[in-house]
């Protein structure tokens, strides 16, 4: 069993071992050397002539083994003193202590989103990035039916994101229908190729399913690319229809939203439906989990995720269980899409690559896969926090996969939150998974 | 007639090359149960250290085309073995016995982080490289339409072939090759046996990464442009390989990339060339669905 924060590591005497510290630091640069002499110590650029050449970074290259170096050295000397414990200690009290602020949290966050166009009315900087915010809450909340409760692993959840979008852009554009309207139709669709994918590949394992859906969503991409006739290839659909206040459009006509209601007409009027528009489909999305999961599929998808050869055993279909938490996943991707094809006003098949995908799915990860609160907070953090680092976009990415790494490794069940099954036998008591994976073995 | 066989040498072309990136799938798949998701972006860092290499024994004065190369050949293998082990090291040593999902998405992290790294250090466009290997012969003319062999493709498929027969020898005659058939088979068992599990595993994923890196050079060859996102594309289609040769069976992973390769350059020759990954990543499915233990493999039983 390899669990990293067991308390193995507080029984071991707090003794300093320099020596053995140093040769570890040492052999780690060696190898980080060995790994970045050419990829950082050498940048190919297109020189004058047209040809590519090479120009040498010893400064980069240098900084960079430096620090794995002392970064190693750091680690091995903490692993050896009684800080770790500690630390082992305080980390395994956060989440308790996170669930118990979780109470307070929620409808602060809550209230925040309700008041956040009031609040900065005059700002639609600060409008914009909350409905950023809250498109990827929510399909971090769609995409945590599938992997959180369900534990399947959907790497191509991005494809029911354009579904939904295209969806709503063709029809608005080609019948003339209304958002209201085309927002179920996506949804549906949507859903529909959820089941389409999901029913042959749902009875497969579930590391085939992650590939599956990851060359699905890569499929869509290319038929969008080249479907040209239908979807406008690359160059993408452009004006699809602004969203309206329930007929009433966001302009400055007589029967325009503002002078229905005796307003003076302002632009950010529209920014706010859209807002509010988003925080109810967001809403709308916590509130259909969190209501399925007393429901019973909803107890079949955790069990599921748990262990499904003990559900086969019990006599739950597990293709049709699956294939439900796939299709809702896919119908809040595909509610998302539309959202997003009115907001943008245009869509291309640029929106919608592998990147965005793993994007939310690591939101879904750090945020503790099948908590709420831990995703909309992973998202807040994720999306709005890089705003404020703006100049450190280009290193979004990078970081993003150096946590989902690190949380694997540390805390397997999520940085933030943890969700343990709704329902328990009895006495609530908490069986850790590591504990039923070695009872298994 | 001429344009088949000019397509078919092209396929067993492509086909080799995939061929070798899938065994590095297979082979983890069969060791550890788990898909290396970051394989093909090793792939892909096993070519930029190549073009990196090459460029770099260019400007300190090493001209000769044959010496370069079969220099650039071994620093590929070895740095890119580097990264294999390390990715092992880092992102799925400290998970084995973890729920499982999380070596999944711990290789999907990596898999991020390699192409964002590649991104980074050398920047986001693509790099040519203008060919190395001149020449060619052509095998047969006929109304106007020659079916062209290069230098660059006999290469490429001579490699191959050497590469799988050393590494055939290796896995059935050497030390190393019964412990990673003994790890296949069960891993607890072996470690009881006085299998270095650890030990083995690290090894099965230093010599998937030196395969891919021989398949990044090559691409490299080949194609002589490459960029951060080439390994995404080609690690599904080495994937699709080693599922339709069925997966865990080193034969069938190369059977499989030919296979692969064969269909994918008909179906552009043919149909469309803009569908050619579709046509791929269809296979992938179909074969899940119809057949999913493969061409060699064999039925695998869940147990508890």
């Amino acid at each position: 069993m390899a669990v990293p924060n067991e308390p193995a590591t507080r029984a071991r005497p707090a003794k300093l071992d320099l020596a053995g510290a140093l040769k570890d630091a040492a052999l780690a640069a060696f190898v980080a050397f060995g790994l970045f002499s050419l990829m950082l110590g050498l940048r190919t650029d297109t020189g004058a002539s047209g040809r590519l050449q090479v120009s040498p970074r010893p400064g980069l290259l240098a900084t960079v083994v430096a620090a794995v170096f002392a970064g190693r050295l750091m680690v091995a000397l903490i692993a050896r003193s009684r800080i770790a414990a500690d630390f082992t200690r305080s980390v395994q009290t956060i989440t308790p202590q996170f669930e118990k602020l979780g109470r307070f949290v929620a409808p602060a966050l809550l209230a925040l989103a309700l008041l956040a166009p009031v609040l900065f009315y005059s700002n639609r900087y600060i409008l914009d990035l909350g409905i950023l915010v809250l498109t990827y809450i929510m399909l971090g909340w769609g995409l945590n039916i599938v992997v959180g409760l369900a534990g399947l692993l959907d790497l191509g959840y991005v494809a029911f994101y354009a579904v939904g979008a295209y969806a709503y852009a063709l029809l608005a554009q080609n019948f003339g229908l209304s958002f209201w309207i085309c927002l179920p139709l996506a949804g549906i669709l949507a859903a529909f190729w959820g089941v389409m994918l999901g029913f042959p590949v749902l009875r497969l394992r579930g590391d085939y399913l992650a590939i599956v859906t990851l060359a699905f969503g890569e499929i869509i991409r290319i038929v969008i690319i080249n479907w040209q006739s239908f979807t406008n290839g690359p160059n993408g659909i452009s004006g699809i229809p602004r969203p309206s206040f329930f007929g009433a459009p966001f302009n400055d006509s007589e029967a325009g939203f503002a002078a229905l209601f005796g307003l003076e007409f302002n632009p950010v009027h529209r920014i706010i439906f859209l807002f509010y528009l988003i925080l109810a489909l967001a809403l709308l999305t916590n509130f259909v989990t969190l209501r399925l999961r007393r429901l019973p599929i909803g107890r079949a998808w955790e069990a599921l995720r748990e262990d499904e050869i003990a559900c086969r055993s019990l006599g739950i279909n597990t293709t049709n269980t699956k294939l439900t938490a796939f299709a809702m996943g896919a119908m809040f991707g595909g509610f998302a899409g539309s959202f997003f094809a009115t907001r943008q006003g245009f869509i291309s098949p640029e929106s919608f690559v592998f990147m965005e995908s793993a994007l939310v799915l690591a939101i879904v990860v750090l945020g503790g896969m099948g908590s709420q609160l831990g995703v909309a907070v992973a998202a807040l953090v994720m999306i709005g926090g890089f705003e404020f680092f703006r100049q450190f976009e280009q290193f979004r990415m990078l970081v993003f996969g150096i946590a989902m790494v690190s949380i694997m490794v540390w805390r397997p069940r999520g940085l933030i939150a943890t969700r343990t099954p709704s329902v328990f036998l009895q006495k609530k008591k908490i069986i850790p998974a590591d504990i039923i994976e070695e009872a298994r073995q | 007639m001429e344009y088949f066989l000019q397509q078919l040498i092209n396929g067993i072309v492509l086909g080799s090359i995939y061929g070798l990136v899938a065994i590095g799938y297979t082979m983890v798949y069969g060791i550890i149960g788990m898909i290396n998701f970051a394989h093909g972006d090793v792939f892909m860092v096993g070519a930029f250290l190549a073009l990196i290499a090459f460029l770099a024994l260019l400007a300190i004065g090493v001209t000769a085309i044959p010496l370069a190369l079969f220099l650039v050949l071994i620093v590929a293998m070895l740095l890119a073995a580097l990264y294999g082990w390390a990715v092992e090291r880092l992102a799925y040593r400290p998970l084995r016995g973890s729920h499982r999902l999380a070596p999944l998405i711990s290789a999907i992290g990596m898999s991020i982080v390699l192409q964002n790294y590649v991104q980074l250090a050398q920047g986001a466009r693509v790099k040519p490289l203008p060919p190395l290997i001149p020449g060619g012969y052509t095998l047969w003319e006929h109304n106007g339409f020659a079916v062209q062999l290069s230098n660059v493709q006999i290469i490429i498929v001579v490699t191959t072939l050497a590469l799988m027969i050393v590494f055939s020898w290796l896995v059935s005659a050497t030390k190393l090759g019964r412990n990673m058939r003994a790890c296949e088979q069960d891993l607890k068992m072996a470690s009881l046996v006085g299998v270095d599990i650890d030990r083995t595993i690290s090894l099965t994923f230093v010599i998937g990464a030196a395969l891919a890196a021989v398949a990044g050079v090559m691409y490299l060859l080949y194609y002589g442009v490459i960029d951060f996102f080439i390994g995404f594309i080609a690690g599904v289609k080495a994937f699709t390989a080693a599922v339709l040769g069925g997966i865990g069976s080193l034969p069938g992973a190369m059977l499989g990339g030919l296979l692969i390769g064969l269909i994918e350059t008909f179906w552009s020759a043919y149909f469309s060339a803009e569908y050619k990954d579709v046509a791929a990543f269809s296979i992938l499915v179909l074969v899940l669905i119809f057949m999913p233990t493969g061409i060699l493999g064999r039925p695998e039983v869940e147990k508890v």
